[in-house]
């Protein structure tokens, strides 16, 4: 793999469980800084259960476990020192289906600078606005801060729902199947939008869209029945995959 | 003889449906039996007594020999015992959902959960009996200048019975609220403390309210706790320590008494009795929109 | 947001701080109500242990606290959940079964369930002025047990009626298509199959139906039920008194012996309802299981 960046997370033969069943074996991999890392697989595989442990969003549900090394800039964030709240102020999270908190446009954005010490006043609207922007959603919500999220359309709710992770200022950003309930244009409008946010975030996405990932991403990862098959370079998965199991899922044999 | 068997068969399934019909609808005649007796009572007491008078006098002596009849002593008492079951209640109840929701574990929850349902399960004279002999008492001790009747120690004693209600509500309403936005919260760092409050308690703030209505509509109904423990004294005040009336002991007193028929005392029940039903009656509606509101939110 | 290491450390300390305070003051008032629950239960239990005994259960109310029984109230009490199931559990369950098997979704099932919801939360009192005018007036029951009974039948129908439907919804409806299957008319379905797996659900419902209308005084009360009586009800239009109206009775007399009695009797009640619930929970769990073959 051709890349001059430093590496956002080394990750080292992760096993994860939910009560008995075991959702991922021994994944290994490297995830390049300021890159759009795509993880790619069908449904079931453990690719949303990989991108859950790198900010330890599955701590939450009981009966799960995790055991190997999760390396964020060289700290292991599953280390019993570690406060999984500090990982996740600097690993924000966008999910699957669109999940604005029933309040203010304003206010959604706002929740994380002030959770995290920014007080109401003209520095948070500083940060909202500049949230907004970076999620390319200022011009189309300037003048309705004060509505309610819940009225903006599938695609700006999930643009929201990336301003407030934004909002935070994380150095990382997962994206969880961001546009499995958007529209292709609304899809569009997001993929433009993580081109431009890969010059200052590393991104992960998990997608089950082939064609998104070939789009967007730097390098992909194939995962399959919890297991990482392949890892490489975009270009070179989708016309040159070495394992003849991936070559059968980017040719849609099955998935 | 098929054709006879399964005619008669019919007929029967008909009578039978026409039979659980009647069931069903009863309950609207219990309602329309409570609102015109409740209308016809009332009526009769505005003949002799004006709405004006009913609604602005500050005495309530329909039991004396000069006889005024202004509600509002009655309504006084029934407020301040309410305030003070709602002032218990909804703090205590909310901060029980909170807990029962977002931080008991697996093994806590289905233990408090019932010993706090048994709280509503207590007969009220139960109730009466506590406030009057143990809590007025204690109270005593830490305030001597109370009356052994007064507002407080049976508003306590109700705020007490009125938990579990606002507590295993407001908890359905949390539980209601989407995991995705507790996740959302947890995905920038919230604490527990920041999820439940900002977000969850948010979310769910129709639901909640709704259980607060439900719960205030109770106690502005209850009957046998004031009875026993407030006195029987129509006075407008709003002090908790001295006997008061409310509306519900009213009836109480009344019903006790040998009152015949047709007299203005008589009456009287009946026009409290509506002013108690129309308060808990819209108390309860607005509370059902709520509720109706919330589950639209979050199917 | 570029918060330095020891800015972010200060606000996760504080974060922490206070969640610790919030669980700490959640789990004192949670201790503080369970420990007001026990509190009652100890009072009552000191007051009334003493004066607990055969004589008390046997005795009927006397002006003299020390000879004072509940016999006549028990046995009110008694008849009057009898009365009040044998009425309010064939309506109460013929208007779940209307509402869930038969009624389509339009504006007359729509008018009975909000009906119904509203009518949860009129308060006791209000059916005791509608049993006065309409039972003890209009149908001259004056203040008998049957007027009790239509009473408090009309106060725990909507108990009935909702804990029926929860009952009946939880039955399958393969059941219902099996049975359709195979012929069986709508009422043949849900005699022979529906009800016969709705009914130990049913069966709790009104059991905490019936628990709920034994605790009640007050609608009783302004109906006219006496607070001293020293027979037997006899026939349904008997006059009759319960315990409870025999308890807020006691409670209000000066003489200290009252109380000692109105304790005691409140122990009766409450390991009646004890009983009551004990059985109700026993048969969910019976239920339970069942549903889960």
């Amino acid at each position: 793999m051709k890349t001059t960046a430093p590496w956002a997370f080394e990750i080292q033969d992760l096993n994860s469980w939910y009560g008995g069943r075991q959702a991922l074996q021994k994944i290994s991999l490297l995830i390049p800084e300021r890159r759009i890392t795509a993880i790619i697989g069908p449904s079931g595989c453990g690719k949303s259960t990989f991108i859950r442990c790198l900010n330890r969003i599955n701590d939450l549900i009981p009966g799960f476990r995790v055991e190997g090394r999760v390396l964020f800039k060289g700290q292991d964030i599953y280390d019993p020192t570690m406060d999984p709240v500090e990982i996740r102020f600097r690993v924000g999270m966008v999910f699957q289906k669109p999940n604005p908190f029933p309040k203010s446009i304003y206010d959604n954005v706002a929740y994380g600078p002030l959770i995290w010490g920014t007080r109401k006043g003209p520095a948070l609207d500083t940060a909202v606005e500049e949230s907004l922007k970076r999620a390319a959603l200022w011009d189309e919500v300037k003048d309705m801060l004060h509505q309610s999220a819940l009225t903006l359309s599938g695609g700006q709710q999930q643009r929201l729902c990336i301003a407030r992770a934004l909002a935070v200022e994380p150095e990382v950003l997962l994206l969880d199947e961001p546009c499995s309930a958007l529209d292709p244009i609304a899809t569009a409008r997001i993929e433009e939008l993580l081109l431009e946010l890969k010059k200052s975030y590393t991104i992960i996405i998990v997608t089950h869209n082939m064609q998104q990932a070939a789009r967007v991403s730097d390098v992909t990862g194939f995962f399959l029945l919890g297991e990482l098959i392949e890892f490489a370079e975009t270009k070179r998965i989708f016309t040159n995959p070495v394992d003849r199991r991936t070559e059968d899922y980017i040719t849609g044999r099955f998935g | 003889m098929m054709p006879k068997r399964s005619q008669r068969g019919r007929i029967g399934e008909g009578l039978i449906q026409v039979l659980l019909l009647f069931c069903g609808i009863l309950s609207v005649f219990t309602t329309l039996g409570i609102v015109a007796v409740l209308l016809f009572e009332t009526i009769e007491f505005f003949r002799e007594v004006s709405l004006v008078e009913f609604l602005t006098d500050t005495q309530w002596t329909p039991l004396f020999a000069d006889k005024r009849f202004g509600i509002l002593p009655l309504l006084s008492g029934t407020f301040l015992t309410t305030v003070i079951a709602v002032l218990v209640a909804m703090p205590v109840g909310l901060l029980s959902a909170i807990y029962l929701s977002e931080y008991a574990s697996e093994k806590v929850r289905p233990v408090i959960k019932p010993l706090l349902e048994i709280l509503a399960g207590i007969p009220t004279v139960v109730y009466g009996y506590f406030a009057l002999l143990f809590v007025t008492p204690l109270l005593q001790k830490l305030i001597p200048s109370m009356a052994g009747f007064n507002a407080l120690s049976p508003g306590i004693v109700m705020g007490i019975m009125i938990i579990p209600m606002i507590s295993s509500l407001s908890e359905d309403a949390m539980y209601a609220v989407p995991q995705s936005l507790r996740e959302a919260a947890y995905a920038m760092g919230s604490s527990k403390l920041q999820a439940a409050w900002r977000v969850v308690v948010p979310a769910a703030a129709s639901g909640i309210a709704a259980s607060f209505l439900l719960a205030v509509s109770r106690a502005i109904g209850e009957t046998m706790i004031v009875a026993i423990a407030a006195g029987q004294q129509p006075r407008l005040t709003l002090n908790p320590f001295v006997p008061i009336e409310t509306m519900t002991t009213y009836i109480v007193q009344v019903s006790l008494g040998d009152t015949p028929h047709g007299t203005i005392e008589y009456k009287t029940i009946f026009a409290v009795g509506t002013m108690l039903f129309v308060i808990t009656l819209g108390l309860n509606l607005v509370s059902r929109w709520l509720r109706e509101r919330f589950r639209e939110q979050y199917g | 947001m570029k918060l330095p290491s020891k800015e972010l450390n200060k606000i996760l300390v504080r974060r922490y701080w206070a969640d610790r305070v919030f669980r700490l003051c959640a789990v004192t008032m949670l201790l503080i109500t369970l420990g007001t629950l026990a509190a009652l239960l100890i009072d009552v239990f000191i007051d009334g242990a003493g004066r607990l005994s055969w004589p008390f259960l046997t005795s009927f109310p006397s002006r003299k606290p020390e000879q004072a029984g509940i016999l006549s109230a028990l046995v009110g009490t008694v008849y009057l959940m009898i009365l009040t199931v044998v009425i309010a559990f064939p309506v109460g369950v013929g208007a779940a079964v209307y509402l869930e098997e038969y009624a389509r979704r339009g504006w007359l099932s729509r008018l009975i369930e909000l009906n119904i919801a509203n009518l949860a939360g009129v308060p006791s009192i209000i059916y005791g002025l509608l049993g006065l005018e309409l039972f003890v007036r209009a149908m001259r029951l004056e203040e008998s047990l049957l007027a009790g009974a239509l009473t408090m039948s009309l106060l725990v129908l909507p108990l009935v009626i909702i804990a029926s439907r929860e009952a009946l919804r939880a039955v399958p409806p393969s059941i219902r298509e099996a049975s359709f299957a195979l012929g069986a008319s709508l009422w043949q379905t849900i005699w022979n199959q529906v009800l016969p797996l709705a009914f130990p659900g049913i069966l709790t419902g009104a059991i905490l139906a019936a628990s709920r209308a034994i605790g009640e005084a007050a609608p009783l009360i302004t109906i006219g039920a006496l607070t001293y009586i020293a027979f037997l009800p006899d026939s349904l239009v008997a006059p009759f008194t319960v315990m409870p109206i025999q308890i807020f009775n006691w409670v209000s007399r000066p003489q200290k012996g009252f109380f000692e009695a109105a304790a005691a009797a409140i122990i009766v009640l409450l390991a009646v309802l004890l009983l009551m619930n004990a059985v109700a929970v026993y048969l969910r769990q019976k239920y339970q299981k069942r549903m889960n073959l």
